[in-house]
């Protein structure tokens, strides 16, 4: 499959002062960069931008290859000449959220006011916040009306919320493996990634930035999250009880592979991402609720496409979280498909199962650009 | 499009479904039904279907379409949301069959039934001269591979309706290519009915 290419993050900066963004608790947050990446060309009538967005750890990087770099995008698979968001049509576009660490104003960021980074100073974001952003990117690049959202675990929560603020703005969207709501169960090992975090003495409530970073904190955190992506299956499958060694070292090294794994994930990790970023990121997928009526008010008609994916081995937002957004569309009468994709590998499977997706993907943005209007 | 070509018991849907109707489809496989009511009778069309291949064919098409058994309900829609609610050769599927039905009467104004008919004159003398479950172009499994947990005959629905109180507006019986006039309960492969509560028992 054909890539985009190379391509480079660009910056979008805007709240100057006296005009900081209002955020959903009542703080104002400005100034706010948005790191964000396009690719594609825009067509003449500016009816064919699609939004991606991205899930806790992700970032503006979604396709092609930075200067250099080896690896591609997070979502290069989908994004592409040819591919689910073909490039040759759409105009892709994928900010970093704020709160994040990855070119968007987020705590790890400097505060202009004191000129030393934010920590824990920076306010509580929600996935409203980050999607009020964003629509000051869409307006400086001139788009009134986006062809799809799209993302999957907390890109999905993003979508949806676009759906949801600014729906006469939005033509479809796309949520995968996602839910209105965290269950107990999620907010359960969220907290415990923050636990994880701010239990590392180097934490130090948040100010780290000039000292040694709560890396091992972050670490453990992170392997919390990766088992809850995987699925029993998947894990059987790619580590079963294989050791490292050819015995048992009788001592508490990595003796297993998935040991192995985790800590390299982990370590891996803490490179990359700001642990405060974590602890402010997960918080706000916590408090997102778009459950009862919030999704689409009760007076309000819409003539949105949805397509809404789930995959059967995903435990963490498992399919009845899909089905609830579903359903809540067809009390609306909202035009909404649902499947739920066979896959054993658990909630990274929409980062995996990349033919499903894309075969879904694909025609159903095709029938949306085409003005496909069967089931209204 | 010409629509002699297309299967005899989708023509007849196509011609009791008047233009510009609202249709849930339960069972809706690949589409099909659904793609040519929306092109032949500008319908609004929606489907249910449990197999992920067959939504696959479906959102090829531009079609809405959830994914899920039909014998989970329809809770979510409000009654009388449809003009017409399909069960079309998935009512022999269903395995609860009471419940089904009363929801899709609940959600449509009227329910169009199509089933294959159990005691056609093939079936009777295959079970009866050959001993073996009937194999025919309306039951076309062997007895192991048979996704039918249903085997009913024209006149069991009939009965059906009269017990449970449910109107029958409109009943076609088809052979293989036309419209059978004599002895359908005999001579009749599939059978198709247009019902509705006739709410004297529920």
């Amino acid at each position: 499959m054909k890539s985009v290419g190379t391509v480079k993050t660009e910056y979008f900066t805007f709240a100057q002062s006296p005009n900081e963004l209002k955020l959903e608790s009542g703080q104002s947050l400005g100034p706010i960069t948005l790191a964000y990446e396009t690719y594609g060309a825009l067509n003449q009538e500016k009816s064919n931008a699609i939004l991606v967005l991205h899930a806790l750890s992700g970032d503006a990087h979604a396709a092609g290859f930075h200067e250099g770099a080896e690896d591609p995008g997070w979502w290069d698979d989908l994004i592409g000449p040819g591919k689910a968001l073909d490039t040759l049509k759409y105009f892709v576009i994928c900010p970093n959220i704020i709160g994040g660490c990855r070119g968007s104003t987020g705590p790890s960021s400097v505060n202009p006011k004191t000129g030393k980074p934010y920590g824990l100073s920076f306010p509580l974001i929600t996935i409203s916040d980050m999607v009020k952003a964003q629509k000051h990117l869409i307006d400086h690049l001139g788009i009134k009306k986006l062809l799809s959202v799209i993302g999957g675990s907390m890109g999905g929560m993003q979508a949806l919320q676009w759906v949801a603020s600014y729906p006469k703005h939005v033509q479809s969207a796309i949520p995968i493996a996602t839910a209105l709501k965290h269950s107990p169960q999620q907010i359960a090992f969220d907290e415990v990634g923050r636990q994880a975090v701010m239990a590392d003495p180097a934490w130090n409530n948040g100010n780290y930035y000039d000292a040694t970073k709560p890396e091992r904190g972050l670490a453990v955190a992170r392997m919390i999250g990766h088992i809850t992506y995987m699925s029993d299956k998947s894990m059987e499958e790619k580590f079963s009880r294989k050791l490292k060694a050819k015995n048992f070292s009788f001592e508490f090294t990595t003796d297993f592979e998935v040991e192995g794994y985790l800590r390299y994930r982990g370590d891996n990790f803490v490179k990359r991402f700001d642990a405060n970023s974590y602890l402010y990121i997960t918080k706000a997928m916590d408090y997102f609720d778009l459950s009862a009526d919030k999704l689409i008010p009760k007076e309000r008609n819409s003539d949105l496409r949805f397509l809404v994916l789930a995959f059967k081995s995903d435990w963490l937002y498992p399919a009845y979280q899909s089905q609830e957004i579903a359903r809540q569309l067809k009390v609306r009468g909202v035009d909404a498909t649902y499947c739920e994709i066979n896959s054993t590998y658990g909630h990274d499977a929409f980062l995996l199962e990349v033919e499903e997706e894309t075969h879904l993907i694909k025609h159903f943005l095709d029938k949306t650009f085409r003005g496909y209007t069967i089931a209204r | 499009m010409d629509t002699k070509k297309i299967r005899l018991d989708y023509q007849v849907i196509l011609n009791i479904i008047e233009p510009e109707k609202k249709v849930l489809d339960l069972g809706c496989g690949n589409g099909y039904l659904m793609f040519l009511l929306a092109q032949e009778r500008n319908a609004k069309v929606q489907g249910i279907e449990l197999d992920e291949k067959a939504i696959y064919r479906c959102v090829e098409k531009g079609l809405s379409v959830f994914h899920s058994d039909i014998d989970s309900g329809l809770s979510e829609y409000p009654d009388k949301s449809f003009d017409y609610v399909i069960l079309n050769q998935s009512l022999q599927q269903v395995k609860k069959i009471e419940f089904v039905l009363r929801e899709a009467m609940r959600v449509g104004k009227q329910v169009i039934v199509g089933f294959p008919n159990f005691a056609n004159l093939k079936a009777r003398w295959m079970l009866f001269f050959g001993g073996k479950a009937p194999i025919s172009k309306s039951l076309p499994f062997r007895w192991y591979d048979s996704p039918n947990v249903r085997f009913l005959s024209i006149n069991d629905f009939r009965n059906y309706c009269l017990q449970k109180g449910i109107r029958i507006i409109k009943n076609y019986n088809l052979g293989k290519k036309k419209p059978v006039k004599f002895w359908p309960n005999l001579l009749a492969l599939n059978a198709i009915f247009v019902i509705e509560n006739g709410g004297v028992k529920e």
